[in-house]
């Protein structure tokens, strides 16, 4: 017998076949779905969402299919707490979070991984879209659908037992298998969003849980051009929804510079201004091998990659891009690559 | 399902015929189902006619908690143990939030028991208000037997028609409708190894529910919809085997039983017992195991191979702490903890062998990974 293995089963697509796979290598699998929402709706509306009662039937349908144990495991409380929550507060302090890293960090790999670990697995088992090598982390073959990006604030303890069946394999090799299996969800929808925002409407989402306060929006040189609700509602690099009457003195686009929340002030400018070559992170994590050969580092989900250097110093890392970038928040993660292997990550805390 | 319910049933799946139909395929029909309702009210001391068959314990409770309630007008009070079933507690929910119906949850003892004194004082308050009463005959999460006997008698000092849900006692415990005094009293197919989708409402003659479901009124014009001849030959025939049988089963499984509760308890100290010691299912066993996730115990049983159950399950199957347990006085955190064993026909002393043999190591692990 091999290993014993949790596959953590969404009811999408990916999770299915991941499981499949594990389980056809002649591994000992357990199918778990994770509740994460203390009060799941019956019923998926489009491509959002992993917390309905019809996500869990169907990874239920498709362990029967695949003939493992299912059951559910309700990490509504965790979830809540070190995600929906963090994401709130992230917001609230004017960075911009990613939610789904955050799940990986904290809920798959941290909370289910013990849980899972405490009962006698070897290892969790999930379907992102990404490679897992010796324990080394590297990009999907399907670059499109990569998400080492999202599993790069991993620990090496972390990866040590996760396990990703599906990176040497494009999305539609996955669908495809998935029919070929019996799998009834070969056909679903790709998940995007934010799991937790059911209608998609982040800012309405915010609004309820921090208020509204009006602020004001300056421009560069600190001169009131307009009022805002809620510096929460702004991510820098957006364009749209800043609700400014006056068009600016060059005529140009105006985007957001920065966010101060605790003035609650929001500061636009032209495109020009949003571009960044000095990136200064927290603490890294790393968690591949040591860096060699063309550095690269991307900056959010399916985001861009950049060539670049960097140093650590004072508990700091410091990355110097080799062309600039424009919408680099706080909060957001870097994830730097040596060709296409995972090397590290740090979180962003300030862009010039 | 019992080999002799098989064939009763898959005998009559090759022949045609309505049981409603005045034509010689529907008198054949006919012919079948009324022998088998002569056959489950034979074995359970009721009357042929007082036979309603349903399809199954569920509608059987609906049927006789919301059709009691409005053949009852206007009078607005439902009195239940606060143990039932949701079968039965749900329709009763239903009638509070959509149509003013007022549910008592009766409190039970740390056993699961209600006393007569706590029926007796609740329709005390206000007898000529209560529609109707019901108490389960024996609780299908920690087995406890209720004096049925007793409350039935109560509700009767005062006129009220008492129901109780016998789907767990049927086949495992002496049942009489008439000894019972109750006016109504439910039963399912596939407790005691019939076919699933079938059961009974007894219901006592002159006693008339309004109908949950409309139509042809088939059953004495209380239940409508073509009648599942095939399902219902395989019930009675269960159901004459599983009564013929009560005494020498209950016997075996209550001494099985009693050796599979000394033997857990010594080999995890600190098992709680729930439910009654003595007045309770012979083939049930419920524990508590403190500090453990009940959850995570059943998954370490059932990858060795020991199949058992935890409470029950919400829609999208996360555990929830059982209503039963939280009603027997028990802290959520130890209601989560719990698992029933469930013994029946094919248990033997070998199923106590093995559960015995990984059950420590599973309640130690379960603990190491403690309650999320």
């Amino acid at each position: 017998m091999g290993l014993r293995v949790l596959a953590a089963m969404s009811g999408g697509v990916d999770s299915a076949v991941a499981a499949a796979r594990i389980a056809e290598a002649g591994h000992d699998v357990t199918g778990v779905h994770l509740a994460l929402s203390a009060n799941p709706r019956s019923h998926r509306t489009g491509a959002r969402g992993c917390c309905t009662i019809e996500d869990s039937r169907d990874a239920r349908r498709a362990a029967d299919v695949i003939g493992i144990p299912f059951y559910i495991w309700d990490m509504a409380e965790r979830f809540q707490r070190d995600v929906v929550e963090d994401f709130v507060a992230e917001y609230a302090a004017g960075r911009t979070p990613n939610p789904c890293l955050r799940c990986n960090e904290k809920i798959k790999f941290a909370a289910v991984l013990d849980r899972a670990l405490a009962l006698g697995f070897d290892a969790v088992a999930t379907g992102h879209h990404a490679r897992l090598v010796d324990g080394v982390l590297s990009r999907s073959v399907d670059h499109g659908k990569d998400q080492s990006y999202v599993l790069g604030v991993l620990t090496r303890e972390q990866l040590r037992h996760a396990i990703f069946p599906l990176g040497d394999s494009t999305k539609a090799e996955v669908r495809a298998e998935a029919a070929r299996r019996g799998l009834t969800v070969a056909d679903k929808p790709d998940s995007h969003d934010i799991c937790f925002i059911a209608d998609g409407d982040t800012r309405g989402f915010l609004a309820e849980r921090l208020g509204s306060a009006e602020g004001r929006i300056v421009d560069e040189s600190g001169e009131v051009v307009g009022a805002h609700q809620g510096a929460h509602g702004f991510t820098v690099g957006q364009r749209k929804g800043l609700r400014i009457d006056r068009p600016a003195a060059d005529g140009r686009p105006r985007y957001v510079l920065s966010i101060e929340p605790v003035s609650n002030t929001v500061t636009v400018g032209p495109r020009s201004a949003l571009e960044v070559t000095s990136i200064t992170c927290g603490p890294p994590v790393w968690n591949g091998p040591a860096p060699s050969g063309d550095l690269t580092v991307q900056l959010r989900a399916h985001g861009e990659v950049y060539g670049c250097r960097f140093e650590e110093s004072g508990g700091e890392l410091r990355i110097e891009l080799d062309r600039p970038a424009t919408g680099v928040a706080p909060g957001q993660a870097a994830v730097l690559y040596s060709g296409p292997t995972v090397i590290g990550s740090a979180t962003i805390s300030r862009a010039a | 399902m019992l080999p002799e319910a098989i064939e009763a049933m898959t005998e009559q799946l090759g022949r045609v015929g309505n049981a409603s139909s005045l034509h010689a395929a529907g008198r054949r029909v006919r012919r079948v189902v009324e022998e088998a309702r002569e056959t489950i009210a034979d074995a359970l001391g009721a009357r042929p006619s007082e036979v309603v068959f349903t399809s199954g314990g569920t509608e059987a409770d609906n049927l006789a908690v919301k059709g009691l309630y409005w053949a009852r007008g206007p009078r607005k009070r439902i009195l239940l143990s606060s143990v039932e079933h949701h079968a039965a507690l749900d329709p009763a929910h239903w009638l509070a939030d959509s149509q003013g119906a007022r549910v008592e949850l009766l409190d039970v003892d740390e056993s699961g028991r209600l006393h007569p004194d706590t029926l007796r004082a609740a329709i005390a308050d206000d007898p000529d208000s209560v529609a109707m009463v019901s108490v389960m005959w024996a609780n299908n999460e920690v087995g406890t037997i209720q004096p049925v006997h007793v409350l039935a008698a109560v509700a009767h000092d005062h006129g009220i028609p008492f129901h109780t849900d016998a789907v767990q006692a049927v086949g495992q415990l002496p049942v009489s409708f008439a000894d019972s005094g109750a006016d109504a009293l439910t039963l399912s197919g596939h407790k005691i190894g019939g076919p699933m989708g079938v059961g009974a409402l007894l219901l006592a003659r002159g006693l008339t529910p309004v109908s949950v479901q409309h139509g042809g009124g088939q059953e004495r014009d209380v239940r409508s919809g073509t009648l599942d001849a095939p399902a219902i030959a395989g019930f009675a025939t269960a159901v004459r085997i599983a009564v013929k049988k009560q005494e020498e089963h209950r016997r075996r499984l209550t001494e099985l039983r009693d050796e599979l509760i000394e033997r857990v308890r010594q080999a995890v100290p600190g098992v709680v017992l729930n439910g009654d010691p003595r007045h309770r299912l012979p083939g049930n066993a419920h524990f508590s195991f403190p500090g453990c996730e009940g959850d995570a115990l059943l998954m370490l049983l059932d990858a060795k191979g020991v199949e058992c159950s935890t409470g029950s399950a919400c829609s999208a199957g996360v555990a929830q702490p059982s209503h039963v347990l939280l009603a027997m006085g028990a802290e959520a955190a130890s209601a989560r903890g719990s698992l029933r064993f469930t013994l029946g026909h094919t248990s033997t002393g070998d199923d106590i062998d093995r559960l015995i043999e990984v059950l420590p190591a599973a309640v130690e692990r379960a603990r190491r990974a403690g309650l999320t």
